[in-house]
């Protein structure tokens, strides 16, 4: 199974998703943020970074790449129920799914003003999606967590509809580190296919390499997820 | 710009951004050196440029001429301290001059380099080094800290190498004092913007306060970077007919200091006056530049390589071509500005980031240019190596530089500075702490452990340290809060590398000589304990000014100290950096000589971490403990005492305790290990519980009655090459051996377990206290 990894200028996570993607038992491929051609990839990971550094925001010049453009075109309008293109966005790869509108909200700075990172335990709230079928429904897992530009934000009524359709990903448990409304770490589109999740678990695939936290490896359920699905697909 | 427009050099000075002709008033204003030649007398601005008058006329006199304006720009820059070492090149000699043949055994690349690079093993090396950027982080704290980050990095990637992390040894005034609320967010958020932005996992470093560092912040960055064997990079130029390429940012105002006296001799109408000293970071040029310049490496399309950094392209053209054939041809009006108005004096001064110098063969050039294409960054054809032996470098085909490149780059002057032992040391050092106030009873004893815990110097440093990323790039094996920092290198066999940085200048401030020798030996324990076998040094030495002959002295001590203990540890110094004149007024900063070592490890895997994390291992302390507390954080914390001599240095007892627990690790007979240093044992027994939660119980009389001390001295002296081992319970007999075969004492402590650090028969203190104690101290001081 063939998953694509995008490097943008500024991708700093791009070499650890590759990584993921290989211990969980797929084939990375690297993609490039000005070519259009994703090489017939089954799923696709937007890595963590400061892309084009994100300068005016986080996200938005990444946004308007020739390889956004046509992944925005696979991935499907974000209400449709039929799945599209698998899309994973990482931090600053999730800033990057809100600013191409395959998901609502968006990500501000932190709420204490100062980057943060930190072992952070989530909540695994929807398993629906191609990312989180690997995990169980309520299962707690311990992931890093390391951003500047994290808080989850959206209208009230947006926020309802997420919750009301299920569309939770995951959410902050102990402490909220960003100020995300209703401790929202992670999100998705209708039909599960596209994640957007603040924290990283493409740090947390190898023992010994992540948190301390049960091995370290909570994070690789994210990829192999991918696999499950993209194999019964 | 395409790459077949300018293949054939210097034929197509359009495509290459050359800019308008010089207009009949620029060309007049124009210092050039046939102007110089024809006019001997004119008065210039030497001293103002921080030369000396003797200096000058040494210019003068290899020139036999007076030099322009843009020579007198070169030579100021090149020859002042920062940039020559020229007060302390004298002693820095040591370093050479006391590495045995058997030391550079590992020694791929050593001094006078970027940086060193080390070899271990399986074909790979490892280049490490750390700078200062004191000064500027004190006028700018967050540009001042960042660019201090890029420097360094820029230094790892002109030898060749993937950067693969930074540290960051840090320093302040006290912590309630308002100058550290001035500068420490700052520091910390330009250190943290800057590596973060990188994708540089922060992976140790020190955060230190003492009011000696009170409008003299330390701001001292290391960069570790891995390539392979023959991957290496060196800066020179050579190859008569190669082209000198500089690419990357634009060259701006920032960074000039000191030539904007110049600009505004030259350049009167609408040019441009005072530049601001401190430079600005786009990290984000960086990273692209980080990964162009990999991608350039893997295409060999790169002969020499040098980054820029301080003196910008003074530094640049003159070294490149003093390290290579000698000679250099360059226009400097190709170079790309983002401010049209700069003057060349400006432009040969600035201190603009983010920028390198390639020497590339003209058949290379087409394919160089396709990857700094690909990676949307600037690349511009600025003159060719020649064999004239002559740093030529025009503007707009005026001659304006002239010289033996070697004369600015390499033969600056050398001062042999005076220096004598300040009699104040003979009070200070006998101000023994013998007399203040200990606890009286075990009560007391235990309230001091919580206390203790607390102090600035010792309590979590996570407000800090929370705000870099330990994770990128998936290698980081250890970070802080452990002794050590630990990479994984290669990550099919593992092989990796712990790093530690230390410097307690409390101690350098009552023993320069010993207490640079336990700098050296504290990093070294630390990467010791981590598992790792030490190969190799780096040095930042951080020192008041060279004109005060006591400043000198301390000076002098350390780096003798320093060389003197590599060489009997066996471990060369590859690299570092000098930083005088931290000081307000008279008061210079206690001498700080900040020691980096680095280590190796077969497999990371195997790295012992410094906390326990499960119940049932068994408690040992290795080594012996003296009544020890001059220079001791006790001492400065609890009675703001600091005089005596600093603890005993034994660095055959350290190379022994080394050479135990690389066994250990090796061996697998250990789950945790903690150095002793600041806070002694208790501190150590504190950490190595808060780390996962796990307390211990120990009993001290064993190590009482061996030792003859008391309870209060066992606890929180800070005698050396000491550590608390956490020995699985099957391995006691063979760790117990491994400690007998290497003559390191070893007495048995008690075990892990429980929520409490339970002394038997003195006190018991619960996590949650200590904890409350350790956590609250900074987040209180800098929350306020």
């Amino acid at each position: 199974m063939r998953i694509g990894v995008v490097t943008f200028p500024g991708s700093l996570d791009d070499r650890d998703a590759v990584r993921a993607v290989r211990i969980a038992g797929g084939t990375p491929v690297s993609l490039w943020h000005d070519d259009a051609d994703i090489k017939g990839v089954d799923a696709v990971v937007l890595p963590g970074g400061f892309s084009y550094g994100d300068y005016l925001r986080c996200g938005a010049i990444a946004r308007f790449s020739p390889v956004m453009n046509e992944i925005i075109r696979l991935a499907g309008p974000p209400d449709q129920v039929s799945s599209g293109l698998p899309v994973l966005g990482i931090c600053n790869g999730f800033q990057v799914l809100t600013e191409s509108h395959l998901l609502p909200g968006a990500l501000v700075r932190n709420e204490k003003q100062q980057f943060i990172c930190r072992d952070q335990k989530l909540r695994i709230e929807r398993t629906s999606t191609a990312w989180t079928n690997g995990y169980a429904e309520g299962q707690e897992i311990v992931i890093p967590l390391k951003n500047g530009e994290g808080g989850f934000i959206a209208d009230e009524s947006t926020l309802d509809r997420l919750e009301g359709e299920g569309r939770v990903v995951a959410r902050y448990l102990d402490v909220n580190p960003n100020g995300s409304r209703r401790d929202i770490a992670g999100i998705s589109n209708a039909s599960g296919t596209v994640v957007g999740l603040m924290p990283h678990p493409e740090h947390a695939t190898e023992a010994g390499y992540g948190p301390e936290a049960n091995n370290g490896t909570d994070g690789l359920a994210f990829f192999t997820s991918a696999l499950q699905g993209v194999l019964s697909a | 710009m395409t790459s077949d427009s300018i293949n054939t050099y210097g034929e197509n000075l359009d495509a290459l951004g050359a800019s308008a002709p010089l207009t009949e008033q620029q060309r007049q204003a124009l210092d050039t050196v046939d102007k110089a030649r024809k006019t001997p007398d004119v008065d210039q601005p030497w001293a103002a440029l921080g030369m000396k008058a003797d200096e000058y006329e040494a210019v003068r006199k290899i020139l036999d001429r007076r030099p322009t304006g843009s020579e007198l720009a070169m030579y100021s820059v090149m020859w002042s301290e920062h940039c020559s070492y020229k007060s302390s090149k004298v002693h820095l000699r040591q370093f050479g001059e006391k590495t045995t043949p058997a030391m550079q055994e590992h020694l791929l690349v050593g001094i006078g380099e970027n940086a060193g690079v080390v070899d271990i093993g399986q074909g790979w090396a490892v280049t490490f080094k750390v700078e200062s950027h004191n000064h500027p982080s004190y006028v700018e704290p967050y540009q001042g800290a960042a660019t201090g980050v890029g420097g360094i990095v820029r230094d790892i990637i002109s030898m060749g190498a993937r950067p693969v992390a930074v540290m960051d040894p840090l320093r302040f005034g006290a912590l309630d004092h308002p100058d550290t609320h001035r500068v420490l967010p700052g520091i910390v958020a330009g250190v943290g913007g800057y590596g973060n932005c990188l994708g540089l996992p922060n992976i140790g470093g020190e955060v230190s306060f003492d009011p000696c560092y009170q409008g003299n912040p330390l701001v001292n960055a290391l960069a570790v970077g891995t390539l392979r064997h023959e991957d290496i990079h060196l800066a020179n130029a050579r190859g008569n007919g190669n082209l000198v390429v500089l690419f990357g940012a634009r060259t701006g105002g920032d960074g000039i200091g000191g030539a904007s006296i110049l600009a505004s001799d030259t350049f009167t109408e609408g040019g441009p006056t005072k530049r601001p000293a401190v430079q600005v970071g786009d990290p984000f040029a960086e990273k692209v530049l980080i990964e162009c310049c990999l991608d350039l490496f893997k295409a060999d399309v790169v002969q020499g390589i040098q980054d820029l950094g301080a003196a910008g392209l003074s530094c640049a053209f003159s070294e490149l071509a003093s390290n290579g054939d000698g000679g250099m041809l360059v226009h400097l009006d190709r170079a790309p500005l983002r401010d049209s108005t700069l003057a060349p004096e400006e432009i040969l001064m600035s201190e603009s980031q983010e920028r390198m110098m390639a020497v590339v063969t003209p058949e290379d050039l087409p394919g160089f240019l396709a990857i700094t294409t690909r990676w949307d960054v600037e690349a511009t054809v600025m003159g060719e190596v020649t064999e004239t032996g002559r740093l030529v470098v025009l503007w707009h085909g005026e001659t304006i530089v002239d010289v033996p490149p070697r004369s600015v780059a390499h033969d600056g002057p050398v001062y042999d500075r005076p220096y004598a032992r300040p009699d104040w040391m003979d009070v200070r050092q006998a101000a023994v702490p013998d007399l203040l106030p200990r606890p009286q009873n075990d009560t007391e004893l235990g309230e001091l452990v919580v206390t203790m815990a607390g102090t600035p110097n010792l309590a979590s440093r996570s407000w800090v340290t929370d705000q870099y990323d330990r994770y990128v790039q998936g290698n980081t094996a250890q970070a802080m809060p452990d002794d050590a920092g630990v990479l994984r290198v290669d990550e099919s066999s593992g092989l990796g590398v712990a790093i530690a940085t230390d410097c307690n200048q409390r101690f350098a401030a009552l023993d320069p000589y010993t207490g640079a020798q336990l700098a050296l030996a504290e990093a070294y324990r630390n990467v010791g304990v981590a598992g790792g076998r030490p190969l190799a040094v780096t040095d930042c030495l951080n020192f008041g000014s060279p004109e005060d002959p006591a400043v000198m002295w301390q000076f002098a001590e350390a780096v003798r100290g320093l060389a003197d203990g590599c060489q009997q540890l066996g471990i060369p110094v590859t690299g570092g950096n000098v930083s005088l004149y931290n000081q307000t007024g008279t008061t210079a900063i206690h001498p700080t000589p900040v020691v980096g070592v680095l280590g190796v490890l077969q497999d990371v895997a195997r790295r012992t971490p410094s906390g326990w994390k499960a119940p049932g291992a068994q408690l040992f302390l290795l080594g012996t403990t003296r009544a020890e507390f001059s220079g001791s954080e006790w001492a400065w914390s609890q009675h703001e005492h600091l005089g005596g001599l600093p603890p005993a240095v034994d660095l055959e007892a350290e190379r022994a305790l080394a050479s135990v627990m690389a066994t250990a690790a090796d061996e697998g007979l250990v789950f945790a290990a903690h150095d002793l240093s600041d806070g002694g044992l208790a501190q150590a027994l504190v950490e190595a519980s808060l780390r996962h939660g796990v307390g211990a119980s120990v009993s001290l009389d064993a190590a009482l009655e061996r030792d003859g001390v008391d309870a209060f001295t066992l606890l929180f002296a800070e005698s050396t090459a000491r550590a608390v081992v956490a020995v699985k319970p099957e391995a006691v007999e063979q760790f117990t051996q491994a400690c007998a075969g290497n003559g390191v004492p070893l007495v048995e402590l008690g075990t892990t377990g429980g929520d409490s650090l339970a002394v038997a028969g003195r006190f018991s203190l619960t996590l949650d206290e200590l904890r409350a104690s350790h956590e609250a101290t900074l987040p209180a001081a800098l929350n306020a």
